[in-house]
């Protein structure tokens, strides 16, 4: 059985903290260190002396939040964990995502986008569990699969193609690219291509939100970071250092790992000393949850707690979201070393089946009703494909612009002015 | 060589405070450079010119200073009655942090050690007492984390001065430095800014080992976005850090480990450095000696025991370790026709190097002679006294050096 069909709500997490209400709380406390750490032979925990594919389906304590939240809270009449609205909404963001990197893969073969190109296929309930519940002014940073965390966060489809095709109507007008997905509009501060780079600068981002609300007493600024990475990044110093920092400060951000279980071809089993990522989050002082990656639900009802707990200025919050890509690590990478079995038991856990399925045994939605979301999205996607082959390249004089916020950066030249003032700066050749 | 005269590098600064007022406009006018470039030809260092109808600049050129810390008491007994207020180099940068702070509560400080300890060489002494612990924030000891932090910090509205206990400590946070302070205004299509300044003392200090005398600039040097600036007198000190906390672009303000208890009597009114002019630190006729940071006081030694034996050299302090000012530069190379640059970076790959290379490629048909460049050596700094000064250019070498030059 895998973990993520195990409907196991674990005892310890999901009890409630003394100090607060009854209200259901499906976070480890940890401050309760003896509670929780003597609780870990509960976890039916495999040791890594099994094989592989015995591991891959790794049990540890699954938070099946849902479960009990359905148990638990039949608040409003129904005890359904989202309106006809909310699912709608999330239907229609994974599809984007799931349509959106098809449609980069299609075009990538056929050469109309080039480099690394890393789909998020599969993932989809992470991004839009989290991101959708997000506002404007909350922030994201992400990886180099950060198209779809772009997407979710409200950057158009048009401008996230138009960045993969290098045209100058892209994000980041064609200077970034795949890995490189920017919008202060929307508060994505990247797109980071190394592992962990993004982490510190999340923390940043939200150390930024403490500062407004508590230095220049901007007394209703709540925003909140919510920062995404992967299992490999876990083992990197960045990773322990900011969470540190943010519990240390208790800074309004939520770590999101999704974790499928792959570093390129390094298992995540055959990296990591301690596999169960969420367990770092009581090491440093703040909740850590494991939750189903594949099932935006549930996904979406860990990120509600956690994202509200980050806005009320309690703290950061580690999640860790078992997941798994449906694509090689990326579009150049021939995916031969993962075990068809495991490739093929994730794929009946489609994130995007499971969430229709919800719908349709709740009778939350009509077929034609999801359908015309596909079409629409399908249109949304291909025009979006259209705007960006017929957006212009870069002219040569975008060259030079964006290398220094102030072009007095570039200096000053052998005729006393500033060398930006010279009209070759303005039209990209002079030599720098 | 004792003292300095601080003329020429106030008045050019008090223009530059101009440029700043006008920096919503992208670019300085016409008229701010015609200025600047006036107080270069005007305003002599060596004390003897200088009729000037600007009030301000003549104000500055009343700055006779002594800036060399062996020599504190030459004019201690006339300096009472003097304008202005004398400090040392770290109460410079302290002063022009504070000032800045006072006048922009998102300008904060993190690092290690900043706050309750002050800083390592004391650069941020009670400030935090007087900005509180957020504005002033004691980081772990996690340098790519807490640079990555203020980058963050600087893309969403803050303009963090992010301070490296040692300068040498900042290659664990080269990654952020690079990738994030340097290109991401670029990759993010010009949508953040990154108003950072990475600041911290550096160079070869007193047999501190290889690890801590490190010398960086030739490290940081090929980053695209980033300006880098070394500071080597308490009033340019005071100047650039203000200068580098107001620019948009990510600054790194090099100090220099020897430098800090340099003693100078700087201005009582608000200046400010321009961040990308060289200072004309002594004019002369025979040969350009271009320099920076803690080479200045070697060069200016060396300047002595020239000028008594007869030659009378031009010492620029380059400031603007990139870019390079081309003007100032250039001017004295078509003057002089020579040309040595003293550093303590590394040969291979230094700022000298560079300087080399844009000096042949810019002003090739005035140099009656090759350029020479005195680097220190390409070692690992070593512990050892005796090594260790064999290490950095010493003054003799540079009397040497201009010696066969002007042959």
């Amino acid at each position: 059985m895998s973990f993520a069909t195990t409907k196991f709500a674990h005892p310890i997490p999901l009890s409630t903290t003394a100090a607060r209400s009854n209200d259901h709380k499906p976070f480890l406390d940890p401050f309760k260190a003896t509670r929780f750490l003597g609780s870990t032979h509960k976890f039916r925990f495999h040791p890594l002396t099994n094989s592989n594919h015995i591991n891959i389906h790794r049990r540890s304590a699954v938070v099946a939040v849902s479960d009990v939240l359905k148990a638990k809270k039949p608040k409003s009449t129904s005890n359904l964990l989202i309106t006809k609205e909310e699912g709608l909404e999330l239907y229609e963001d994974m599809v984007l995502g799931r349509a959106f990197e098809d449609m980069c893969a299609q075009m990538y073969y056929r050469g109309k986008m080039f480099g690394f190109v890393h789909l998020y296929n599969g993932q989809e309930a992470v991004s839009t569990g989290f991101i959708k519940l997000l506002k404007k002014e909350d922030c994201v940073a992400s990886t180099y699969r950060d198209h779809v965390h772009a997407l979710s966060k409200g950057v158009s489809a048009r401008a996230v193609m138009s960045e993969l095709f290098g045209k100058t109507t892209g994000c980041c007008r064609g200077q970034g690219g795949s890995m490189h997905m920017f919008s202060s509009e929307h508060n994505v501060l990247g797109g980071f291509a190394f592992i962990g780079e993004g982490i510190p600068v999340a923390t940043g981002a939200a150390f930024t939100s403490k500062y407004r609300r508590e230095v220049l007493k901007e007394a209703d600024c709540d925003h909140v970071t919510v920062a995404f990475f992967g299992d490999g990044t876990c083992n990197n110093g960045q990773f322990f250092e900011c969470l540190n920092m943010a519990a240390l400060w208790k800074l309004p951000i939520v770590f999101v790992v999704e974790n499928n279980l792959w570093a390129i071809g390094m298992s995540h089993l055959r990296a990591t000393s301690d596999p169960e990522i969420w367990k770092k989050g009581p090491a440093f002082g703040m909740p850590g949850v494991h939750v189903d990656g594949m099932d935006v639900l549930k996904v979406r009802e860990v990120a509600k707690e956690a994202i509200g707990r980050a806005r009320r200025g309690e703290g950061p919050t580690l999640v860790e979201c078992e997941t798994y890509r449906f694509r090689g690590h990326s579009l150049a990478d021939p995916d031969e070393l993962r075990d068809p079995a495991e490739k093929a038991h994730y794929a009946t856990r489609d994130p995007i089946t499971a969430l229709k399925k919800y719908m349709f045994e709740n009778n939350l939605v009509s077929e034609p009703e999801l359908k015309a979301i596909e079409k629409k999205i399908d249109e949304v996607v291909e025009e979006a494909v259209e705007f960006a082959d017929e957006s212009p390249h870069p002219g040569r004089s975008q060259l030079l612009e964006n290398v220094f916020a102030d072009p007095k950066g570039f200096g000053i030249g052998p005729d006393g002015r500033y060398r930006c003032e010279d009209p070759k700066f303005t039209e990209g050749t002079a030599h720098v | 060589m004792a003292t300095l005269f601080q003329g020429v590098g106030a008045a050019t600064a008090f223009s530059a405070s101009k440029s700043l007022d006008s920096s919503k406009f992208q670019l300085p006018s016409r008229r701010f450079l015609s200025e600047r470039n006036a107080s270069f030809l005007v305003v002599r260092s060596d004390g003897r010119v200088v009729p000037r109808s600007n009030a301000r600049a003549r104000r500055a050129e009343q700055l006779i200073t002594n800036a060399v810390a062996t020599k504190p008491d030459s004019s201690a007994a006339s300096t009472a009655s003097k304008p202005g207020h004398e400090l040392l180099l770290f109460e410079a940068l302290r002063e022009g942090l504070e000032e800045e702070m006072d006048r922009d509560p998102q300008v904060c400080v993190m690092g290690e050690d900043v706050g309750h300890y002050g800083g390592s060489y004391k650069v941020t002494k009670d400030l935090a007492e007087k900005y509180g612990d957020l504005r002033v924030l004691d980081t772990p000891i996690a340098e790519n984390s807490f640079t990555g932090m203020g980058i963050g910090a600087a893309m969403t509205g803050l303009r963090p001065i992010i301070e490296g206990m040692n300068m040498g400590f900042l290659l664990l946070a080269f990654n952020q430095i690079s990738n994030n302070c340097g290109m991401l205004h670029y990759t993010s299509g010009g949508q953040f800014k990154i108003p950072v300044v990475i600041r911290g003392p550096g160079g070869v200090g007193r047999q501190l080992g290889a690890e801590h005398s490190q010398r960086l600039e030739s490290y940081f040097q090929s980053i695209p976005g980033i300006q880098m600036v070394a500071c080597s007198t308490p009033y340019n000190a005071k100047g650039l850090m203000k200068a580098a906390i107001r620019s948009d672009n990510p600054v790194i303000l090099f100090e220099h480990v020897l430098l800090y208890n340099l003693k100078e009597r700087i201005p009582d009114e608000e200046y400010i450095c321009s961040l990308e002019e060289a200072e004309m630190v002594r004019p002369g006729e025979h040969v350009t000696i271009l320099t920076y940071s803690r080479m200045r006081y070697h060069v200016m030694q060396a300047a002595k025991t020239l000028v008594n034996k007869g030659y009378d050299p031009e010492v620029i302090d380059i400031r603007s370790l990139k870019p390079f000012d081309l003007y100032t530069i250039g001017n004295s190379v078509k003057k002089t026709h020579r040309v040595l640059i003293v550093e303590e970076c590394m040969r291979t790959g230094g700022i000298g190097a560079s300087l080399t290379a844009a000096i042949t490629e810019n002003f090739h048909d005035y140099l009656d002679a090759p350029i020479v460049c005195l680097s220190s050596q390409d070692v690992p700094t070593p512990y050892a006294g005796t090594l260790e000064e064999w290490t950095v250019v010493q003054p003799l070498q540079i009397v040497t050096a201009v010696e066969k030059l002007c042959q």
